[in-house]
């Protein structure tokens, strides 16, 4: 994996963390993880469901307390006493947090502004995350959307140094997820720091400065996404499945392809162009006397990247 | 631009007096329930003065002594007389609508028909029951001064019992502290709980809220209702039977802001570690039930055995009751019940005191 390392490596970083180890009675969640994020940058967590994202930010968040391993953020450590003064500096969005439904959006945004001794003002947060014309609905009537755009407030009114966002737009349709996307943005522009986690590839390229593709409680690969996809060595990607079986090396050899995975019922072949490759691996069938199904090509993505590392998709089980 | 901000013990315990006001159930419950609960025990258990006594007289035996008997009976303005076979007269008692069985002595030789020797008489009555023996010595009287029984003894009723000592003006302090551990124990349970499973207590936990604030939000709101909660109930009293509050009305107000507190202890260190809203609702019922039986809001705690008074003493819903009905029925000073309010404290201090160092966030 290539981990770009600066010559002032933990002095500058905003958070970093060192063999983070978290064990729960059946799983090893966190397994010896480390990771440095850069002031003004937006870091992302990419990996599966169980893949040990949220257990990782929650322990840099505080609010889980690391089997091993070594945090700092903004130059502090958790349980010194000074756990307080750190969480002034830090917005936080959790995976599944109900808000009251009785409190109505004004007051739940006023409520946690009320927790942070320097802060935004209620109504610009509200307005940031558009969420001024329903400022006196309950949260209980708001849509997915404006619930979790309601949440990004929250995060926001303490005017952090560091946002965390776990899973920010898990749920939402295309439309609400893209205002999730504006308002991440618009904190990046101010100069924010930003860790997210998803599990959405689209989130993953267009948000984040540098992505920790995680797997297995591991970072098994870290860079820019435009450096992670181009390591793949392709830029386009076949999929198909056969009605029987053909030798994996026999795919790899045929001119143009760069690589071959075997994903579930799958092919995956990573090319430099799909058209001409593919007259070139229907011959090869066809010698066997087997048909192409369910056919694709695509853009190489982050998707793409995490199947070739780990041989399973992002959103299987 | 405006960036001013309130405290956050302001702003939580605000949020917790919304959340309660909006939700229509939860006010129904703390407010109505229990005026509409003393309205029907009070009207139920209101004193009967000058009530009568039903009594079922038997058609069997000879007709002239068993009319002779009824024409006894019916000079007596306190018998509500019906004659009945007796099958109907059994069925009549088993189901209280008559107290006392009264007939001719079928084993007794027959009195004379000129009615100049009184007949003998049988009574059958439940004997568990206060109203049954009651009955039978008011028959019994009238029975045997109709035959001719001197008084030995002059003897005269003195005033009937003085408001404060009715059944009613037992319960309506009981009420209220049958209430106040209520609203208490499920107000925090649940709104605790909920907040804990839909995460919200980990949110909280994720800024820079102190966490004594929430904690202190929680039995600041139940404060704002304790004095509803009390109005609602001693009001519907004074207004509906009369309930007078014969000591200070401070007192009342600050036992029960004691009562609340207490409860408010106990209910948060119900809600400290449950996960689930099952799991809180078995417990607030567990530490609920004891008392619901013991602790003397429908009739008086001194019926159980003597040895189990003192555990009884110290529960706090008995310890409530008892300063309640001690200003409320009694006028007693707040100083004379120092027992009650010592247990009421130490309850409290110790609810709040555990349930902050085993408190649950997330």
């Amino acid at each position: 994996m290539t981990t770009p390392t600066p010559p002032t490596a933990t002095a500058t970083a905003a958070v970093s963390c060192r063999g983070l180890v978290k064990r729960y009675p059946d799983v090893l969640a966190v397994d010896g993880l480390d990771l440095d994020v850069w002031p003004g940058e937006c870091f992302g967590l990419l990996g599966p469901n169980g893949a040990g994202k949220t257990t990782t930010v929650e322990m840099l968040e505080g609010l889980t307390t690391p089997d091993a391993g070594d945090i700092t953020l903004l130059g502090e450590r958790w349980g010194q006493g000074r756990d307080r003064q750190l969480r002034q500096r830090l917005g936080v969005q959790l995976q599944e947090t109900k808000l009251s439904e009785k409190l109505t959006v004004r007051e739940t945004v006023r409520l946690f502004r009320s927790f942070f001794d320097e802060g935004r003002d209620v109504e610009e947060v509200m307005d940031l995350a558009g969420l001024q014309e329903k400022a006196a609905a309950r949260v209980g009537k708001l849509s997915g959307g404006q619930k979790q755009r309601l949440a990004l407030a929250c995060a926001l009114v303490g005017a952090p140094k560091v946002l965390f966002l776990d899973e920010p737009s898990t749920g939402l349709d295309p439309q609400a997820r893209l205002r999730v996307w504006e308002i991440v943005e618009q904190f990046k522009q101010l100069g924010g720091t930003v860790i997210l986690t998803t599990h959405y590839m689209e989130e993953a390229s267009r948000l984040c400065d540098r992505v920790a593709i995680v797997d297995h409680g591991r970072i098994i690969a870290l860079d820019a996404p435009a450096t992670l996809i181009d390591s793949l060595g392709a830029r386009q990607i076949i999929t198909f499945t056969t009605d029987g079986d053909i030798d994996q090396a026999e795919l790899a050899a045929l001119p143009g392809v760069r690589s071959v995975i075997r994903q579930s019922e799958s092919w995956v072949l990573n090319v430099e162009q799909a058209g001409p490759v593919l007259p070139s691996v229907i011959n090869a069938l066809a010698a066997r006397g087997l048909q192409m199904e369910r056919l694709s090509t695509h853009q190489a993505t982050l998707e793409d990247v995490f199947v070739h590392l780990t041989g399973r998709g992002l959103r299987d089980e | 631009m405006s960036n001013r901000r309130l405290p956050p013990l302001w702003e939580l315990t605000l949020a917790r007096i919304l959340e309660f006001v909006r939700e229509p159930e939860a006010v129904f419950w703390v407010f109505v329930f229990p005026v509409l609960m003393a309205v029907a025990l009070g009207i139920a258990f209101r004193s009967q003065t000058g009530a009568l006594t039903s009594v079922a007289l038997l058609d069997t035996g000879p007709p002239a002594a068993r009319a002779e008997l009824e024409k006894k009976l019916r000079t007596s303005p306190r018998l509500q007389l019906r004659v009945m076979n007796e099958a109907d007269a059994a069925v009549a008692l088993r189901k209280t609508r008559v107290e006392v069985i009264v007939g001719l002595d079928p084993s007794a030789p027959p009195a004379p028909a000129d009615g100049s020797t009184p007949p003998a008489l049988v009574y059958q009555f439940d004997p568990a029951r206060a109203e049954g023996r009651a009955a039978r010595l008011v028959v019994d009287d009238v029975v045997q001064r109709a035959w001719g029984r001197p008084d030995a003894v002059a003897s005269r009723d003195g005033p009937p019992p003085t408001r404060g000592s009715r059944y009613i003006d037992f319960l309506i302090p009981g009420l209220i502290g049958m209430n106040l551990m209520g609203s208490g124990l499920w107000g925090i349970g649940f709104s605790v709980v909920s907040a804990r499973v839909n995460k919200l207590l980990k949110r909280l936990a994720a800024t820079p809220m102190r966490r004594g604030d929430f904690l202190a939000s929680i039995a600041f709101s139940r404060l704002i209702f304790l004095g509803l909660e009390v109005a609602a109930i001693a009001g519907a009293g004074r207004l509906l039977f009369g309930v007078r509050i014969q000591g200070s009305l401070a007192a009342v107000m600050l036992v029960s802001l004691l009562g609340a507190l207490s409860f408010g202890g106990i209910g948060l260190l119900v809600a400290a570690r449950p996960r689930t809203i099952e799991a809180v609702s078995g417990w607030m019922n567990l530490v609920q039930l004891p008392m619901w039986l013991l602790s003397g809001t429908f009739f008086s705690y001194e019926r159980f055995p003597a040895f189990a008074l003192p555990f009884i003493r110290i529960l706090p819903l008995t310890a409530l009751n008892d300063a309640l009905r001690g200003i409320i029925n009694d006028g007693s000073s707040l100083a004379s019940l120092w027992s009650p309010v010592l247990v009421l404290v130490v309850w409290g201090l110790v609810g709040f005191v555990v349930s902050v160092r085993i408190f649950r966030w997330q």
